[in-house]
């Protein structure tokens, strides 16, 4: 049995954002974190494997900085981890990007028991697209926004949180579920996780050796095989600080103040 | 001397950094306050392998290195000095003499337990006679035939309340020198906390550290396996001596982390506060200050990083001594943190007497650390006992 977490590297929004001169985010550039719903579906995905003894596989697909963030995954208790990473695959939207996840996590194979744990949405493109087409390219039933997860022979019972209340769901595995931030508290890396996790390899998987997936087609993979296109990426101005009225006679502050800017 | 992080260690602190601002700072005041032996943190560092970090894996321990138990020490210090020297006390008392010194047999009995937390140690020197002159020790210990029998008690010992095992220092017999000099044998004890004879007296109330667990040790005719002495036969003195030099690194490591910790505090505090129109962080005399202590601490620092390479080397095996480096990086680190705590609560002003802010509960803290596990006077000794050998 198999947990495989989908993990993605985002810029850390509590950093600055740079973007470059054709519009696409300059990621080179910003602080990296893991996406924080993704640490919500690696930690589910450890739960298993605490239950279990299943081993969970940490994939990503981007650049080879991704693996730095893949080695902390390894730290904080995955056994494996992968990184998808190729020229070819650059500029893809969350179409192509689901393309070639899905080839990747072929290659790795999902088993009858297997589980596939993605985080809901990044925070950098904020689609919740990628884990929903993983699903419908691997053929797996799909539950999302799973907000408590429950294994229940071969199937796991899971509570979908929604905006206005709760929704349970029962599937059988293999399946693919994508978790919120409000799933659980993710484990820290360990001291003997970190000093382990330099010694264990990265496997990579790279163009040729998901070419043959028919998943990868030259016109389903990179900025080619991508539907949307970036028209303009831009930071919006700073709002100036707001002042706070205080007082009974709020409401005649507030047009005093309207009248001066002649908005009234 | 090179202190450029490895990657380990780099993520190693970002982890711990993580788990003290979330784990560790909000149960600071409340470890304060109400003299709270912080179980829960114990429970949690134990799970993340941080009871055991410089220990190799075939022991249980985590195979990290020394500097990265230093960085932990340190980084928990930085928000609870009670929560750093539970760790320290724990590794570098108790662990590390058994690993130390101990046989395969005592290893592999007490040290997997102790590195995964199961097991909280503690170290019995000092007693209501011997602090400074520690062989001025009154504890004795019998043989017995098939085991050992001590009598005697212990006081100030860390962790005591919580501690399963206690390393603890009792006189064997006495030895005739060459010129016919009499003086005490001393020797090393495992002691576990449910032997016969064994019990643990009341915590103390104290002006710091006010949540870290400091009892008296009794021992009653407390019978003590034969097997369980640690190390040789009359080299208790010696042990004692070389446990407490890797202590003092853990208690540099504190030191420093309070200090830090205060200094942290107080850069956010003076942005915030307001007097004559502007922050006080505006005003050249907070900005000396705040120059100042920063050198201050970056100096004890290195000292502090420099003794913990130097204990690496020995731990890789490398035949050094790294009393003389302890010493310094505790003398000088436990002042700094004395002086900054002082300066940055100044800096806070009538808030900073008050217990609202942290700054006060810091300054408490920080005055142990150059008093226990040798005195600053102590550290001097053994400094200039090596200049003038």
């Amino acid at each position: 049995m198999k947990a495989i977490v989908c993990v993605k590297q985002v810029p850390d929004t509590s950093g600055k954002v740079a973007v470059k001169e054709n519009g696409q985010l300059d990621r080179a550039s910003m602080a990296t974190i893991t996406n924080p719903d993704d640490l919500a579906a690696l930690e589910a995905a450890l739960r298993l494997k605490d239950a279990t003894g299943c081993e969970v596989v940490a994939v990503s697909m981007g650049p080879f900085t991704a693996e730095s963030m893949l080695r902390e995954c390894i730290a904080r208790g995955a056994d494996r981890a992968v990184l998808i990473s190729g020229r070819e695959f650059g500029g893809s939207d969350t179409f192509a990007t689901s393309q070639i996840i899905a080839a990747g996590i072929n290659k790795i194979g999902v088993g009858p028991e297997d589980v596939v744990f993605c985080g809901r949405q990044a925070i950098d493109g904020d689609t919740a697209q990628v884990g929903p087409q993983i699903a419908e390219k691997l053929g797996l039933p799909q539950v999302t926004y799973a907000a408590e997860i429950e294994k229940d022979g071969n199937s796991l019972i899971v509570k979908r949180l929604l905006e206005d209340g709760y929704m349970k769901i029962k599937v059988q595995t293999p399946c693919l579920i994508t978790c919120v931030k409000e799933l659980n508290e993710p484990r820290y890396m360990s001291v003997p996780g970190i000093f382990s996790c330099f010694d264990s390899e990265i496997e990579v998987l790279d163009y040729p050796a998901l070419q043959d997936d028919p998943l990868i087609e030259v016109d389903t993979i990179g900025l080619k095989g991508s539907p949307t296109n970036v028209f303009k990426s831009f930071t919006p101005p700073q709002k100036g600080a707001g002042t706070m009225l205080a007082g009974d006679d709020v409401a005649n502050q507030l047009a005093t103040i309207l009248a001066k800017k002649h908005l009234i | 001397m090179d202190f450029t992080l490895s990657k380990q260690q780099k993520l190693v602190q970002q982890m711990y950094q993580e788990f003290a601002q979330n784990e560790v700072k909000p149960l600071a005041k409340k470890v304060d306050a109400e003299e709270y032996f912080p179980k829960e943190t114990v429970e949690k560092m134990a799970k993340l392998g941080m009871m055991g970090i410089y220990f190799p894996k075939e022991v249980g321990g985590a195979g990290a290195d020394v500097l990265s138990y230093v960085m932990a020490v340190e980084e928990m210090s930085k928000v609870c000095g009670t929560t750093g020297v539970i760790l320290s006390a724990h590794t570098s008392l108790c662990a590390a003499p058994i690993y130390e010194n101990g046989t395969p047999e005592q290893k592999a009995k007490y040290l997997p337990k102790l590195c995964s937390g199961e097991w909280l140690g503690a170290f019995g020197l000092t007693e209501p006679g011997a602090g400074t002159d520690a062989q001025g020790q009154q504890t004795t210990a019998v043989d017995c035939g098939d085991h050992w029998l001590l009598n005697g008690s212990k006081i100030f010992i860390t962790n005591a309340g919580y501690a399963d095992v206690f390393i603890i220092i009792a006189i064997t017999g006495t030895v005739t020198d060459k010129r016919g000099r009499k003086s005490k044998e001393i020797s090393a004890f495992i002691v576990e906390r449910n032997f016969p004879g064994f019990s643990v007296g009341k915590p103390e109330e104290k002006m710091g550290i006010r949540g870290s667990s400091t009892c008296e040790l009794i021992m009653e005719d407390c019978i003590v396996p034969k097997e369980n002495l640690l190390g040789k036969k009359g080299r208790g003195f010696q042990l004692a001596m070389a446990t407490l030099d890797g202590g003092r690194i853990g208690i540099a490591a504190q030191a420093l982390g309070i200090a830090e910790g205060a200094l942290d505090e107080t850069i956010a505090y003076v942005k915030e506060r307001k007097q004559f129109g502007r922050s006080i962080a505006a005003f050249q005399n907070t900005q000396f200050e705040l120059a100042e202590m920063k050198a201050r601490v970056d100096a004890a620092k290195y000292l502090v990083y420099k003794a913990a390479l130097k204990k690496q080397e020995a731990m890789d095996g490398a035949k050094v001594r790294y009393s003389v480096e302890a010493a310094e990086a505790k003398l000088i680190a436990s002042r700094t943190a004395s002086d900054v705590t002082r300066r940055c609560l100044q800096l806070f002003g009538g808030y900073g007497y008050t217990r609202d802010y942290p700054i006060e509960r810091m300054m408490r803290d920080a005055k142990i650390t150059e008093i226990y596990e040798g005195t600053s006077e102590v550290q001097m000794m053994v400094i200039s006992g090596a200049l003038l050998k």
